[in-house]
């Protein structure tokens, strides 16, 4: 095989014992890797608990990886979520998942859960587990000195090992597998670190193919203000896009009750660049580069974090964001969750939040105590538990990022449909709705998004399943990373038919959900978009969402994704797609 | 949804690159919607359902596009390569299908997103506006044009060209409105005190731009330095749409809000900076693309191939300095190689893609070296290959 190695690692925690596994070339062909061979590995095992032993915790990587594919250097992390009951998943950056790759696996599936805190050492072809006892309630950082130097790794901190929901993975210290509380199931595994060494090479079918690809994304990379402006990602990080969702009066502020935050302009990312010099920073292999380290090595907040831990919680201090940034990245919690989490706090207890009161809550969380032990379940958890449910502004009980979806109706479906609950990055109409790419589409409307929020589902789950980097598909599309793929692997891919395999790949993660019990009911939106209007920007007034006009664009997801009125998996789109057994 | 496709046929159609009443739109989100009935509809319709996508355009383009398309499909085997950088960049190539057919347009929209059918039309699609399928097919239009007036060139000099070829040029120089000396009528006039009489002139000179054919696909770019602000248009706005689609730029980049601005925004800045003017206008006029392209080094070149980011020679059409450059910011990025050349009084060609022109005041200067520099390679054109 070209692209793929062929073997997969299987370790099985119990026994403290490993195999090799090894798939046809068609299961490769049609699931690509990453997120939809992750899902294809899961499927039988998706209606098991999170802590069920048995549940599987895959890290797949994709056939992009480890080769001069541009932005291509990232893993899927993959089980069944904590925090929600989803399926979870992650893309995540640094160098595990090509190093991986270098050490001749295509991913790794964990199951079983050791007797005792553990380790998973890598070398090439030789895998060990280590105890781990040494390295328990050790955050990120001072794990990660403990381990071996050379190697990458993947870490969870303390607030995982204590059982919070929100709780991340880590990988190399600061590259998160946020969302969904995967960090916990790795403490469920007792399984608090993984190492990974290799130097082998991936196997490409037509290099000269694959330059030429390569040459076409850089191009367009190069060409997109966004990613390589001035005032782009490249430039100033993700905070790039602080600004403009400020400007756009869509940046959630006082927990998602309005949408412009006052100090916002000195809360910028030009405002971090003049305190803090941060250098760049990013993914192996990169050219973009949208991470930042302070002077201090401390890593710098990304725009979902600097929205969330100011203008939702009401915090004008930059120190204040920098340090609750460093705080969730050594104890591993989801920043976006976290930061959500303070804010329905906020809001439940009519508390002002100062510095020294934000900090501490995040050591509770982290250690969930006190206060913090409720926090750490997340918002709707909380928020259920104190007696005020509408304060937690979550969908499918996971949190929500920092783009108000009543100044993106795009992004307003996109919230309610995805898969893993409320999550941007599913379908991500921000690029159209306001970053204006490849055209612009009108925020404030319904019209045509239902069918464009289908596309970009398959479209982005064909994204992590090679494993790229959404980012780049700010400028480049399926038709270049298409050539790429049949470049590396030798198999003849065209943009519509990697769309198709998205769509099963999607449509799978429906059948899941479903089968756990998800319906039309977990399709929606806090009450509060429908009801309360937000900011104004200039002469306008950004209004409440038209709940009409939400669950008629809902019906047509439901319908262009062969779903029924319940949002249940048709059986005959089932078989359509080949998923019905 | 009817309103959106309407508003693009209705482009299509003032831009004179389909003739009115000509052009297929369909609109599909749960249902399909079409901007007009007509049985090849269901031909079209096929596509929708054989391929992710949510808007698909066909139409005949109109003079000359019709005859430089039909020729370019008939001597070109199965796919044409645009030559100019732009329209390279995004699309790539073009591949030519010999009949409106439902199974043959898929499999070239598979991995394409505009086809051209031989003697029938452009088909371009969208997944995300019809608006995406309308720029499509103006670029493939744009590009066309510009391989057919290119080859001609070359043709002429190598003693080449075919009967047939001249018998297409003739047609499609009949179709060519004259360039006038002046502007026909004089814009706002700077410098501007007030932003809002200053966002009118942008508007007004933006409009100016597409009236006389200096863009293609209706994108270019236009700044405007007010104060210590830089104000551009957005990424992917149209010229004659600017209200509402201009972003403030501080020079001292304490703020991101213009991360939506233009490309184009870091050559425009140093523009004003070299130049100290006020005023800048990006356009793609026709003829200067084609003109920047033309190199008596061809086929003696260690760099052919890659011209358009690396030519060491200095380069000018009649005293205009020819410049390579990529589009946006990258190690070619034309940012690094436009500013450097411009001078006060005229304007700047960039190899295979477009015009920079400045004012010093407003945009009346700006908009009279576009003209100026496209008029000039469009004389220096004809006059090459003898006309």
């Amino acid at each position: 095989m070209y692209g793929w190695h062929g073997k997969i690692l299987c370790i099985d925690l119990r026994e403290g014992k490993s195999s090799t596994l090894t798939l046809p070339q068609e299961v490769y062909g049609a699931y690509i890797g990453g997120k939809g061979l992750a899902g294809y590995l899961l499927k039988e095992r998706m209606s098991l608990g999170w802590q069920d032993p048995d549940m599987p915790l895959v890290l797949m990587t994709g056939p992009l990886v480890n080769t001069r594919a541009p932005t291509s250097g990232r893993m899927c992390v993959m089980s069944r979520s904590p925090l929600t009951g989803t399926l979870a998943d992650s893309s995540v950056g640094g160098s595990f998942g090509s190093t991986l790759k270098k050490a001749g696996w295509d991913g790794l599936v964990i199951t079983g859960q050791s007797r005792e805190l553990c380790g998973i050492e890598i070398r090439g072809s030789q895998c060990s587990l280590s105890p781990a006892r040494a390295l328990q309630g050790m955050g990120v950082s001072q794990a990660r000195e403990r381990l071996e130097g050379r190697a990458s790794s993947l870490i969870i901190g303390p607030a995982a090992e204590n059982g919070a929901r929100l709780a991340n993975v880590v990988v190399d210290s600061h590259f998160f597998a946020g969302r969904n509380g995967l960090g916990l199931v790795c403490a469920a595994k007792n399984l608090k670190y993984i190492t990974v060494l290799g130097e082998g090479k991936t196997k490409v079918w037509d290099p000269e193919g694959l330059q030429r690809a390569g040459e076409d994304i850089n191009r367009l990379i190069a060409a997109s203000p966004v990613l390589s402006g001035d005032l782009g990602l490249s430039s100033f990080g993700t905070g790039a896009l602080y600004d403009l969702m400020d400007s756009r009066r869509m940046m959630p502020a006082d927990n998602f009750r309005h949408t412009h935050f006052p100090a916002a302009t000195e809360m910028n990312a030009p405002a971090y660049f003049r305190e803090y010099s941060p250098k760049k920073a990013g993914c192996t292999g990169c050219r973009i580069q949208c991470k930042r380290r302070s002077r201090d090595k401390r890593p710098m907040p990304e725009f979902e974090t600097m929205s969330h831990f100011s203008a939702l919680i009401g915090n004008e201090s930059r120190e204040t964001v920098v340090e609750a940034n460093r705080l969730c990245t050594e104890y591993g919690l989801d920043t976006i969750s976290t930061g959500a989490t303070l804010g329905c706090y906020a809001e439940v207890t009519g508390q002002e939040l100062t510095p020294d009161k934000i900090l501490g809550l995040i050591e509770d969380i982290a250690h969930c105590r006190g206060e913090g032990a409720d926090l750490a379940l997340g918002s709707a958890a909380y928020a259920a538990a104190q007696g005020s449910p509408e304060a937690a502004v979550t969908v499918k009980g996971q949190e929500l990022p920092a783009y108000d979806p009543r100044g993106a109706y795009g992004m307003a479906l996109a919230y309610a449909t995805s898969t893993r609950g409320g999550c941007h990055l599913r379908s991500y109409p921000i690029v159209h709705e306001i970053l204006r790419k490849p055209v612009v589409t009108d925020r404030f409307s319904f019209a045509g998004k239902a069918r464009i929020i289908k596309i970009a589902e398959d479209m982005n789950a064909v994204v992590d399943s090679l494993t790229a980097c959404k980012f780049a598909f700010l400028s480049a599309t399926l038709e270049e990373y298409a050539k790429a793929l049949t470049a590396v692997t030798g198999i003849e891919y065209s943009q519509q038919q990697l769309l198709d395999i998205g769509e099963r790949i999607y449509f799978r993660e429906r059948m899941l959900n479903c089968a756990n019990g998800f319906t039309a009911s977990d399709d929606d939106l806090p009450e509060r978009f429908f009801t309360h209007k937000g900011g104004s920007f200039e002469d306008l007034e950004v209004p409440p969402l038209d709940r009409e006009a939400f669950l008629e664009a809902r019906g047509n997801y439901y319908r262009i994704r062969g779903l029924d009125g319940e949002g249940l998996p048709l059986p005959k789109k089932a078989k359509e797609l080949g998923l019905w057994a | 949804m009817k309103d959106i496709i309407d508003k693009y046929v209705s482009k299509l159609e003032q831009a004179e690159l389909a003739e009115p009443g000509q052009a297929l739109l369909g609109f599909l989100d749960a249902d399909l919607v079409w901007n007009r009935e007509d049985p090849q509809t269901e031909i079209l319709e096929g596509v929708f359902e054989r391929i992710n996508i949510n808007s698909l355009l066909f139409s005949p383009p109109r003079e000359p596009y019709r005859s430089i398309i039909s020729y370019l499909c008939r001597t070109n085997e199965g796919r044409i390569l645009p030559e100019d950088c732009e329209t390279r960049t995004f699309i790539h190539d073009i591949p030519v299908v010999p009949s409106l057919d439902p199974e043959r347009l898929t499999q070239a929209l598979r991995t394409r997103k505009a086809v051209m059918v031989q003697d029938r039309g452009i088909v371009a699609y969208g997944w995300v506006s019809p608006e995406q399928a309308y720029i499509l097919y103006s670029s493939v239009c744009f590009a066309c044009f510009v391989k057919f007036f290119s080859d001609y060139l070359q043709d002429s000099k190598n003693g080449s060209v075919a009967p047939e070829q001249r018998e297409v040029l003739h047609k499609a120089l009949s179709y060519l409105d004259p360039l006038p000396e002046e502007p026909d009528a004089e814009l706002e006039r700077g410098p501007f005190r007030d932003k809002a009489r200053m966002i009118r002139a942008m508007d007004e000179a933006g409009k100016m731009v597409v009236g006389y054919k200096l863009v293609d696909s209706f994108f270019g770019n236009i700044s405007y330095l007010y104060g210590d602000t830089l104000y551009i248009s957005q990424t992917s706005s149209s010229l004659d749409e600017l209200i509402g689609h201009i972003d403030p730029c501080p020079l001292d980049n304490s703020s991101c809000a213009g991360i939506t601005a233009s490309s184009e925004l870091p050559a425009h800045r140093d523009i004003l900076r070299k130049t100290g003017h006020l005023a800048v206008l990006h356009g793609h006029p026709k003829f200067s693309v084609i003109m920047s392209m033309d190199c008596d080094k061809r086929g003696d070149c260690d760099k052919e191939g890659e011209c358009f980011r690396r030519c060491p020679e200095q380069r000018e059409v009649r005293g205009y300095p020819v410049v390579p450059g990529e589009v946006g910011t990258g190690p070619f990025g034309l940012c690094r190689t436009v500013p450097p050349a411009i001078e006060e009084d005229k304007g700047v060609i960039v190899y295979g893609h477009g015009v920079f022109a400045t004012g010093a005041r407003d945009f009346n200067q700006a908009l009279r070296g576009l003209l100026d520099v496209e008029r000039n390679c469009r004389e220096e054109y004809l006059r090459r290959i003898g006309e």
